[in-house]
C-alpha cells in the first residue's frame, strides 16, 4: 500500500503538470488565398514562422475548408480576399476572414488572440512598406503597451500548475485514505472489538488520523522536491511557512474524511462521497479556472472550500514569497475549519449505537 | 457479580430482536445461550457489552449497570464477537500486544491466564492473524479477550466454522477458565455443546423458551422418544409423517426420533404400519431425549 500511496501521486504530478496546460499550441491552421500576391504570401509566411500554428493547408475554396473544419482536421481558417494587396494600397485598409473552431471556447479565444497579434504585427510592417511620402504627415500616433509579468516572468505554465497539482494530490490521498479507514474497520468488524475496550474516542481518532497526517506531510515533501528538480519551480517564500500551513490544512481534510467515515457503512459509500467532495473542491478551487470569473453565488460557495485556501497559499508563498502576515486570513480560516470539522468528527463518532 | 438481565427488549425497525429477556448468570458459571441463527443471541451480546442500547429493561454485568457504568464494564469484560475481528495484518504477537496496551496491561502481567491457550499458537506468533487457520484464529481471539483478566467473558458463537477437534479443545479451555474466577456467557447454535454448559437458556425469535441445567431441561421432555430405523430413510420419514398418530418426527443421524401422540403407544403397531409401507429392517427402540429434541419440542 505504501508504494502505491507515494508512487501514484508522483506519477500524477509529473504527468499532469506536463499535460494539463492552458497553452494553446499545435493549432491546425488552414488558409484560402484568393489573392496570390506577394503581400498575401508574406502574411501566410508569418503564420508559418509562428510556433503555435503547425499544420498548414492551402484550400482552393471555402467550401472545402468548411468541410475539413467539420471533420476536425483544422481549427482555424484564414481567408484572404481577392485583390487583397491592391485594395490595401488603394484604400489603406482591408479585411480578412478568420474562422475559428469554438467547440472549446477557451482555446478559441486564445487562438483568436494569437491570430490578431500576428496580423497586427504584419500590419505594422506593411505600413512601413506601403507608406508613401505624402502619407507621412497624417500618420496616427500609436500607443504601445509593454506588459511585465510579475512572479512568473516567462508565463511558464508549469510554474503556475505545479503548486496547484501538489495541493490536489495531498488533498486527494489524505481524504481518501482517512475516509475509507474507519469504515474499513466497520466492514471487517475490528471496530466492534475496539469499541468494547476502554480506549477513549479522542485517543482512537488521533491514533487513526496521525499516520495520514504524516503521509500527507511526506507527500508534500516529495512533491516539493520534484517541483524543484524536474520543473524548476521557483520557491521564493519560506518552506517552513508552507509546512506550517500544510500541517493545519491536512487536519481539515482528515476531519472531513473521518466525518464521512462515521456516516457510511461501507468503503464504497465512503469512496463515492469522498469523490463527490473532491471533484467539487478541485473544480471550485481556482486551480484550473479563476474564482474571480465564477458567478457570485459560486464565489460564496468557494469560501467554504479548503482547497481554495491551500491553492492560494501555495502559490502565494512559492511564487510570490508571501510571509506569515500575508497568508494570515487563509491560515485563520483553515484553522477554524480544522477545528469545526474535527469537532464534528469526534462528536459524530459513537462507540455505542 | 455475574450477569443479571431483566426485561430487556430491543427491536430493529420491524423486527423484534429481543422481547422481555430476563435471566441471571451466577458468578463463575458457564452459561450457554442456545438458539438457531437469528434468534437474537448476537443482539443480546451487543446490549450486554455496551455496544447497543436496549429499548427497555435493565441489566448489570459484573455488578455494573450497562448504561450508567458502561466504562467500568468495558474494563472488566472480555468480548469475542462471532466474526473474527482482530487486525488481520498484524501478527499474532502484535495483536495480543495491541489489545494488552489498550487495556493498560502487558502480556507478561496476565500470562498465566492465557498460557494454556497461547502455547498452542506461540509457534505462529510471527504470522499475520489473517493467515491463521480457523481454529488458530479462535484461540488468538480468546487470548486477546482474556489479556486484561476480565471478570466476565462473552463468547458469541466461538465454535462456528471450527473443526470438531478444535471445538472440543475450545470447550476444555472454557472449563479451565471457569476455574480461574471468570463468568462465561457463551452462545452457540450447536445443541451438542449445550450439554457442556452449567446452565443453558434456549432462545428463539427473541424470546427465552427455557432456562435450566442441561440435565433438567432434558428431563422436562414430556414424551417417550423412539429411535426408528429402516432400510429407506426418505420413505421412512414420509411414512411417519403421514402416520395419523405421530406427534413429532425428526431425523437424527442414522435414526428418526419419533414420538407418538397417544399415551398407550405400542411400537409393534407402528412396525406393522411401516411394513405395510414396504419398509424392511425396521428397528424401533426407546431412547432418551436430547437437548435438540427439547428445543424442537419447545420451538414447535
Amino acid at each position: 500500500m505504501l508504494p502505491i500511496i507515494f508512487v501514484m501521486p508522483i506519477l500524477q504530478l509529473v504527468i499532469l503538470s506536463n499535460a494539463a496546460t492552458f497553452e494553446v499550441k499545435n493549432i491546425k491552421f488552414g488558409y484560402i488565398d484568393n489573392d496570390h500576391t506577394s503581400t498575401s504570401r508574406a502574411l501566410i509566411e508569418k503564420f508559418k514562422a509562428s510556433t503555435y500554428f503547425n499544420v498548414l493547408t492551402d484550400f482552393p475554396s471555402e467550401r472545402l475548408a468548411s468541410s475539413e473544419m467539420l471533420n476536425g482536421k483544422i481549427d482555424v481558417v484564414l481567408e484572404i480576399p481577392h485583390y487583397f494587396e491592391r485594395e490595401l494600397q488603394k484604400e489603406k485598409h482591408n479585411s480578412l476572414g478568420v474562422t475559428v473552431n469554438a467547440i472549446d471556447g477557451a482555446a478559441a479565444g486564445v487562438e483568436n488572440v494569437y491570430i490578431t497579434q500576428i496580423i497586427q504585427r504584419f500590419n505594422k510592417n506593411l505600413k512601413v512598406d506601403l507608406l508613401q511620402v505624402s502619407d507621412a504627415q497624417i500618420q496616427p500616433v500609436t500607443i504601445e503597451s509593454i506588459p511585465l509579468f510579475w512572479y512568473n516572468q516567462t508565463l511558464n505554465y508549469k510554474t503556475f500548475m505545479v503548486p496547484g497539482i501538489l495541493v490536489l494530490l495531498v488533498t486527494m490521498i489524505t481524504l481518501f485514505l482517512s475516509g475509507m479507514n474507519i469504515v474499513r474497520e466497520k466492514e471487517i468488524g475490528t471496530l466492534e472489538q475496539i469499541n468494547v475496550t476502554p480506549i477513549k474516542k479522542s485517543q482512537f481518532i488521533i491514533g487513526k488520523l496521525f499516520p495520514f497526517w504524516v503521509i500527507g506531510m511526506g507527500l508534500l515533501t516529495v512533491g516539493l522536491i520534484l517541483a524543484r528538480l524536474i520543473f524548476n519551480v521557483p520557491m521564493v517564500g519560506s518552506l517552513a511557512l508552507m509546512y506550517f500551513y500544510t500541517s493545519i490544512y491536512i487536519l481539515v481534510v482528515l476531519g472531513i474524511g473521518l466525518f464521512i467515515s462515521n456516516f457510511t457503512d461501507t468503503q464504497q459509500q465512503a469512496m463515492f462521497i469522498s469523490w463527490f467532495f473532491v471533484v467539487i473542491f478541485i473544480l471550485m478551487s481556482g486551480l484550473f479556472t479563476p474564482i474571480e470569473s465564477m458567478p457570485k453565488w459560486a464565489q460564496i460557495v468557494t469560501e467554504f472550500n479548503p482547497v481554495k485556501y491551500f491553492v492560494e497559499v501555495m502559490r502565494m508563498v512559492m511564487l510570490k514569497g508571501s510571509g506569515f502576515n500575508d497568508i494570515l486570513p487563509q491560515l485563520l480560516k483553515t484553522a477554524l475549519y480544522a477545528f469545526i470539522m474535527n469537532g464534528l468528527a469526534v462528536w459524530s463518532y459513537k462507540k455505542i449505537n | 457479580m455475574g450477569i443479571s438481565v431483566s426485561n430487556i427488549s430491543k427491536s430493529y425497525k420491524k423486527v423484534n430482536a429481543l422481547q422481555n429477556i430476563s435471566f441471571e448468570v451466577k458468578p463463575n458459571e458457564l452459561f450457554g445461550l442456545i438458539g438457531p441463527d437469528g434468534a437474537g443471541k448476537t443482539t443480546l451480546f451487543r446490549v450486554l457489552t455496551t455496544l447497543l442500547f436496549a429499548d427497555e429493561g435493565v441489566a448489570t454485568v459484573a455488578g455494573f449497570d450497562i448504561v450508567n457504568d458502561y466504562k467500568k464494564i468495558r474494563n472488566s469484560v472480555g468480548y469475542m464477537p462471532g466474526k473474527f475481528s482482530l487486525y488481520q495484518d498484524l501478527t499474532v504477537e502484535e495483536n495480543l500486544d495491541f489489545f494488552a496496551t489498550i487495556f493498560g496491561t502487558t502480556i507478561e502481567e496476565n500470562y498465566d491466564l492465557i498460557k494454556d491457550i497461547y502455547v498452542q499458537i506461540e509457534p505462529f506468533k510471527a504470522r499475520r492473524a489473517g493467515k491463521l487457520s480457523g481454529g488458530m484464529k479462535q484461540k488468538l481471539a480468546l487470548c486477546c479477550a482474556l489479556i486484561h483478566k476480565p471478570k466476565v467473558l462473552f463468547l458469541d458463537e466461538p465454535t462456528t466454522g471450527v473443526d470438531p477437534v478444535s471445538r472440543k479443545e475450545f470447550w476444555e479451555m472454557l472449563k479451565r477458565l471457569q476455574q480461574k474466577d471468570i463468568t462465561i456467557l457463551v452462545s452457540t447454535p450447536y445443541m451438542d455443546e449445550a450439554a457442556l454448559c452449567d446452565r443453558i437458556a434456549l432462545i428463539q425469535d427473541g424470546k427465552i423458551l427455557e432456562i435450566d441445567t442441561p440435565e433438567a431441561i432434558v428431563k422436562h421432555y414430556p414424551k417417550q422418544i423412539y429411535n426408528v430405523r429402516a432400510n429407506n430413510m426418505y420413505q421412512l420419514i414420509t411414512s411417519l409423517n403421514t402416520y395419523e398418530y405421530n406427534h413429532s418426527v425428526y431425523p437424527f443421524g442414522e435414526f428418526v426420533h419419533y414420538t407418538d401422540s397417544r399415551t398407550d403407544f405400542n411400537p409393534e403397531e407402528l412396525k406393522a404400519y411401516l411394513e405395510s409401507k414396504n419398509l424392511s429392517h425396521i428397528e424401533i427402540e426407546k431412547t432418551k431425549a436430547t437437548i435438540e429434541d427439547t428445543f424442537m419440542e419447545l420451538a414447535k
